[in-house]
């Protein structure tokens, strides 16, 4: 049964116009680790819960591992008790009046008597919590409710493990040690998970594919690197919270030296070969603050590199080990980016400072302008 | 000592309580858990006898259980003897009366479930009748419980209805506190008073006991040692 490696292990079509608006076609392979991203609302929790047999929305259509589990053509609808999901709550539901093996045992029908004790003590084992089987989940720190909890979606040997924000419930200590050991486990694990959070740095560490959804509808699917550096549009770029998010007017396209030529303000600013716009289109786009490059101040560099742009400091706030410096261009547009504070106090960049950067033309990313995409 | 009206009163509240168990805990559940239309009227009818004097209730149910109302009827047609001034009677009427203190506090318990906790049950591929005994029923239990300390102390002191539906039939429907009203009538004061003193006794108990459940749950709940 679970031997289909290809992209159709999980297929997901879910339609429906209210309550929750949702419009949502996707697939995922048998070993993908797949992050659903989006603002509250936006359905991600829905799909959850419509895979494990929780919701039904109007249209859909679920099948897993070769099974239907809910298809309207085929008047199939599989309850939750008959689909093999392990699903981790966001408040992880374990059951209070149980202590954590009972609260494991639960899970395991499908195991022979005589086997349990063995495979709940290996499902601990399996998530780090030996010799914690007979506490009850008051006693338990909020990683260990969330480790037993994982145990108990993983005790039914499902055919896909869904967490629902896993990790929002604990501090950034326990959340970083989390993320490890769900990195780690997923190595030992033949199914895919679906994880749903509003952590973009989460997303980013742990996806093999991240879907951004927006009410209900998939804008945008990808690996991390992609969403982040290339978004579909402006929705996007601030749903993954790009800064750096502006509109030009396409000026001209050079296919000689693989270069568009891209209108900001009184500025022309070189990006790479971008034919589908003609020129004289508007479009959107966007630069990571990574290629945002500081001139050095000792030795003026403007015109020398590429989309040298002047401004001034209009904020220097030092984070730990990187300073978030916003750079005031005439008062036409703000950019942000970091660089290392000993940098930033070094060269003595404080706030009404002078500064150049240079913004590096194969990293701006040109988006159709907001209002014509669909 | 008046042993008999001791021993009815305490046979009511326990009938009461037996059925009780049952219904409160379908009802409490089906107004927990179902969306249905008269949903809102249901409770309203439950809740009515909290508001209602008890001789307007009382007076309402001997219409309903006298031999010329369709349920009367039907009833001594069946068992053989009316429900008016029987112990059959006031079992029913105990019953309607103590609706409110059974599945209004119910239904707070099942409430107090999390819609999660029960949807992980069905995920771990408890059925719902396996999902209501092992994990509904343990965790609504401390306000079953309660619930039915409620009825059984609220029975024992049920004057009003008792009065109307049942009279003054010793050893069928003469309730202890039937008896205190009797015995305050012939100036027996003595054994009022050590009746009252009784069923003071037991309710200031009963109280104590709920409170000592109740705590024990909190107890548990915050100290981490369930």
């Amino acid at each position: 049964m679970n031997t289909n490696t290809y992209s159709d292990y999980l297929q997901i079509t879910m339609v429906q116009t209210g309550p929750i608006p949702l419009n949502i076609r996707f697939s995922c392979r048998q070993h993908e680790l797949i992050v659903l991203v989006g603002p509250s609302g936006s359905g991600k929790t829905t799909i959850l819960r419509s895979i494990a047999g929780l919701y039904k929305p109007l249209h859909c259509r679920v099948s897993c591992a070769g099974e239907i589990w809910s298809d309207d053509n085929q008047k199939i609808r599989q309850p939750a008790q008959k689909r093999r999901t392990g699903l981790v709550f966001q408040h992880y539901a374990l059951f209070p009046h149980l202590s954590v093996f009972r609260n494991i045992e639960l899970a395991c029908s499908q195991i022979p008597d005589n086997k349990k004790h063995e495979y709940v003590l290996e499902m601990l084992h399996l998530v780090n919590m030996d010799g914690l089987e007979r506490r009850y989940p008051a006693q338990l720190s909020g990683g260990q409710q969330q480790r037993v909890a994982l145990a108990r979606a993983l005790a039914r040997q499902p055919s896909i493990l869904l967490l629902d924000e896993p990790f929002s419930a604990v501090d950034q200590v326990t959340r970083r040690k989390l993320r490890r050991e769900l990195a780690r486990l997923r190595q030992k694990l033949n199914i895919p998970i679906i994880l749903v959070t509003h952590d973009l740095d989460e997303a980013r560490m742990l996806a093999d594919r991240m879907y951004i959804l927006h009410n209900g509808t998939l804008l945008q699917d990808g690996t991390p690197t992609e969403i982040l550096s290339k978004p579909a549009n402006a929705l996007v770029a601030r749903l993954v919270d790009l800064g750096n998010l502006f509109s030009g007017k396409i000026i001209r396209h050079d296919p000689a030296n693989n270069l568009t030529y891209l209108g900001w303000g009184s500025l022309e600013l070189e990006c790479r070969l971008r034919t589908e716009y003609p020129p004289g289109t508007v479009v959107d786009w966007v630069i990571p603050p990574e290629s945002i490059i500081l001139h050095r101040r000792d030795r003026p560099s403007r015109g020398e590199r590429e989309n040298p742009v002047h401004g001034i400091i209009e904020q220097s706030i030092p984070l730990g080990e990187n300073t978030s410096i916003v750079m005031n261009l005439d008062d036409e547009a703000m950019l942000s980016f970091s660089i290392p504070t000993h940098t930033a106090r070094r060269n003595n960049l404080h706030e009404g400072v002078e500064i150049n950067v240079s913004l590096l033309a194969e990293a701006i990313h040109l988006m159709p302008k907001e209002n014509t995409f669909p | 000592m008046d042993w008999e009206t001791l021993i009815l009163s305490f046979k009511l509240a326990s009938c009461t309580i037996l059925v009780m168990l049952p219904v409160g805990v379908f009802m409490g559940r089906l107004l927990t858990y179902r969306r249905f239309h008269g949903r809102t009227l249901i409770i309203a009818c439950i809740a009515l006898p909290l508001v209602l004097p008890p001789t307007v209730l009382g007076f309402y149910l001997l219409s309903a259980f006298s031999g010329q109302s369709s349920l009367g009827h039907w009833y001594h047609q069946i068992i053989g003897h009316p429900l008016a001034f029987t112990f059959d009677g006031l079992l029913l009427a105990s019953i309607i009366f103590n609706l409110p203190f059974a599945v209004l506090p119910m239904q707070r318990a099942f409430e107090a479930i999390a819609t999660d906790i029960r949807e992980a049950a069905w995920c771990c591929g408890l059925s719902h009748w396996e999902t209501f005994w092992k994990i509904e029923l343990p965790l609504a239990w401390p306000g079953i419980v309660a619930a039915l300390v409620l009825v059984f102390t609220h029975t024992l002191g049920e004057f009003g209805v008792v009065l109307m539906v049942g009279g003054n039939i010793p050893g069928e429907t003469r309730t202890a506190a039937i008896a205190i009203y009797d015995h305050m009538q012939a100036l027996n004061d003595d054994a009022a008073g050590l009746l009252s003193a009784l069923l003071l006794a037991f309710a200031f108990t009963s109280i104590i006991l709920l409170n000592l459940l109740n705590q024990r749950f909190t107890y548990h709940e915050h100290k981490h040692i369930l």
